[in-house]
């Protein structure tokens, strides 16, 4: 079997269980659901803290812009988005099928764009920040974007806002938000693999390694630092729009932008698996979140010591994660390696002889 | 024929020190030219003012006849003119090839070439500058494992990659083996006649830069003290004052 036989079966069997998983496990859907949205958060962050080496711990600011501004949208299409979150879903308001998924999808596309648009804008101001300055304004960012939302009333304050209810049955509706944040995380690997191939990949990593460097050899540093951002923030709107209907009510401090969990967890996820890879986030995703329910499950009251440990364990033994761990131990495999070949032209008789 | 570089009256202090003041030189070009001095005689300061990594205080530099003194080091190195480092910087992380890939010129560089695979002429020619330095066989080991001197021939050869009009090398053999000299000085030629490549090469080790150079400048104390042809910069009684300590 060769290695892109190889890899089109992994590719298989991950894209057949994701579509079987809420079948075989219905009653795990929400739980594997938010695997992919583990995954998809682990992936985005890596763009910035693992190709391009700007540890943001902002991120998860995208993640409730998309979520309001989806929230935003589905709702303002049809009501007067004051009344609506005064009310505070203590009035039922109906959405036909029809509007609830014009509206979901609308808002969906416009989230994504929205977040996109502030990753923009912010990286304008923050970019002139480096090393642990750029990871403590960019946290800035998302605290304070959570407490002025919780501030402001016409988003529904502190109190949040009950998202237009599904029209239809429980499962149906379990089932269309599990295959929407499957297809995200899908979506947003199969882009990052496309994009890790282009000259894209190499100049952030240039960036990465020797920020001035690449200036001197003319890089055009700002515009592909807003481009990296402006990616990480349009999958991570979409997730957030995804994520906020998912759960069916939304508010600042705990759903939207959870900076000490969810906003946390994408470093810690990516940083487990291996930063500056591919597929390092989608493992330390995995690994993390099944560590983080079995513990949830059978260590209540410990779960938060066994993360604690977990977390330890990484950055004292494993500071590259698990990909970085084996590279290191077996170079040749990531071809690394010195070649026989000294010269090109020793190269060109070699393959002219066979 | 206008002058590659032409700086003219230049001045620089950082706070209250004076580490250039009204220098003046021009550098011509497909020539290669010298700038040698004592440790501290502000060589540094001025190549980072000719790449504009500071603003200058007094003063003009031409590239090509063009105001440059004003502009960004991005935008300076897009127009061709473009600086190694002395303490050797290279992308650490990123194999060889990687290390050349993205040392394109980045000139044209537009939003489709941003998100565009490298054509296979470039990985030829990545291969081939690095097998002009002699790091062919380990162009897939990490760049920062490499020892001092062949992350110094990395950073050489590019440099080369970037298709540049003016290369500005600050001390191109310090930490080099004598035996890797002889070589590096032979690729510099190299450079200079078959890439047309004007050099312009910041120098302790004499011995190289009077094999190198066909015009050398000196500076003391941030100021120019003499110029001419190696011969004669030699037994210039000022600069060998300058550097036995006599000032």
């Amino acid at each position: 079997m060769t290695a892109q036989q190889r890899q089109f079966l992994l590719y298989g069997l991950i894209l057949l269980g994701g579509i079987a998983a809420p079948f075989v496990f219905p009653n795990y859907t929400f739980q594997i659901a938010v695997l992919w949205v583990m995954i998809l958060f682990a992936l985005t962050w890596d763009i910035m803290g693992g190709q391009m080496g700007y540890n943001s711990l902002g991120n998860i600011f995208f993640f409730g812009a998309g979520m309001y501004a989806c929230a935003v949208i589905q709702i303002g299409l049809y009501y007067n988005v004051g009344e609506y979150t005064s009310a505070y879903g203590a009035v039922r308001v109906d959405f036909t099928p029809g509007q609830y998924y014009l509206g979901l999808v609308l808002g969906i596309l416009a989230s994504a764009v929205i977040s996109a648009v502030f990753a923009v804008i912010f990286g304008w101001i923050v970019f002139g920040l480096r090393g642990p300055y750029f990871a403590i304004g960019t946290l800035g960012v998302a605290i304070a974007a959570g407490e002025l939302v919780g501030a402001w009333d016409w988003l529904g304050g502190g109190s949040g806002i009950s998202m237009p209810t599904y029209p239809g049955e429980p499962d149906a509706r379990a089932n269309l938000f599990y295959f929407l944040c499957f297809g995200s995380a899908v979506a947003t690997f199969l882009f990052l693999r496309i994009l890790y191939a282009t000259r894209f990949k190499l100049a952030i990593n240039a960036i990465r390694d020797d920020e001035a460097k690449a200036e001197a050899m003319g890089v055009h540093t700002l515009r592909y630092k807003i481009i990296a951002w402006s990616i990480a923030a349009f999958f991570l709107g979409i997730s957030g729009a995804i994520y906020g209907n998912m759960s069916g009510f939304i508010e600042p401090l705990e759903v939207a932008f959870p900076t000490v969990t969810f906003g946390i967890f994408m470093v810690l996820m990516a940083l487990l698996g291996g930063k500056g890879t591919l597929w390092g986030p989608v493992l330390g995703a995995t690994l993390f979140h099944v560590i983080k329910e079995v513990t949830w499950t059978h260590l209540l009251g410990w779960q938060w010591v066994a993360l604690g440990l977990l977390i330890i364990i990484n950055v004292v033994y494993f500071q590259q994660g698990l990909l970085g761990w084996a590279q290191e131990k077996w170079p040749e495999a990531f071809g690394i390696r010195v070649d026989e070949d000294s010269s090109t032209a020793n190269r060109e008789q070699r393959s002219a002889a066979e | 024929m206008t002058d590659m570089i032409e700086v003219a009256g230049v001045s620089k202090a950082f706070g209250g020190v004076q580490a250039n003041r009204d220098v003046s030189l021009r550098v011509p070009p497909g020539k290669i030219t010298g700038l040698i001095g004592p440790n501290g005689s502000g060589k540094t300061t001025l190549f980072n003012s000719i790449v504009g990594y500071h603003p200058i205080d007094e003063g003009s530099i031409r590239f090509e006849g063009r105001e440059i003194s004003r502009l960004r080091v991005p935008q300076i190195a897009r127009l061709g003119l473009l600086r190694t480092f002395q303490q050797t910087r290279i992308y650490s992380k990123m194999d060889c090839v990687q290390n050349m890939l993205i040392s394109v010129p980045h000139r044209e560089a537009g939003w489709r070439t941003m998100f565009t695979p490298f054509q296979p002429e470039l990985v030829d020619k990545a291969e081939q500058l690095l097998e002009f330095v002699g790091l062919y066989a380990k162009r897939r080991l990490i760049s920062g494992d490499l020892s001092f001197g062949q992350q110094k021939l990395l950073e050489f050869a590019m440099a080369l990659m970037n298709e540049p009009k003016v290369l500005l090398l600050d001390e191109p053999t310090a930490g080099i083996n004598p035996t890797l000299i002889n070589g590096l000085i032979d690729r510099l030629k190299r450079a200079n006649e078959e890439f047309g490549i004007t050099l312009f090469v910041i120098e302790h080790n004499m011995r190289v830069i009077m094999n190198l150079a066909e015009n050398i400048y000196c500076l003391a104390h941030g100021e120019l003290l003499a110029e001419g042809p190696p011969g004669e910069i030699q037994n210039d009684q000022r600069v060998i004052d300058a550097y036995l300590g006599a000032h």
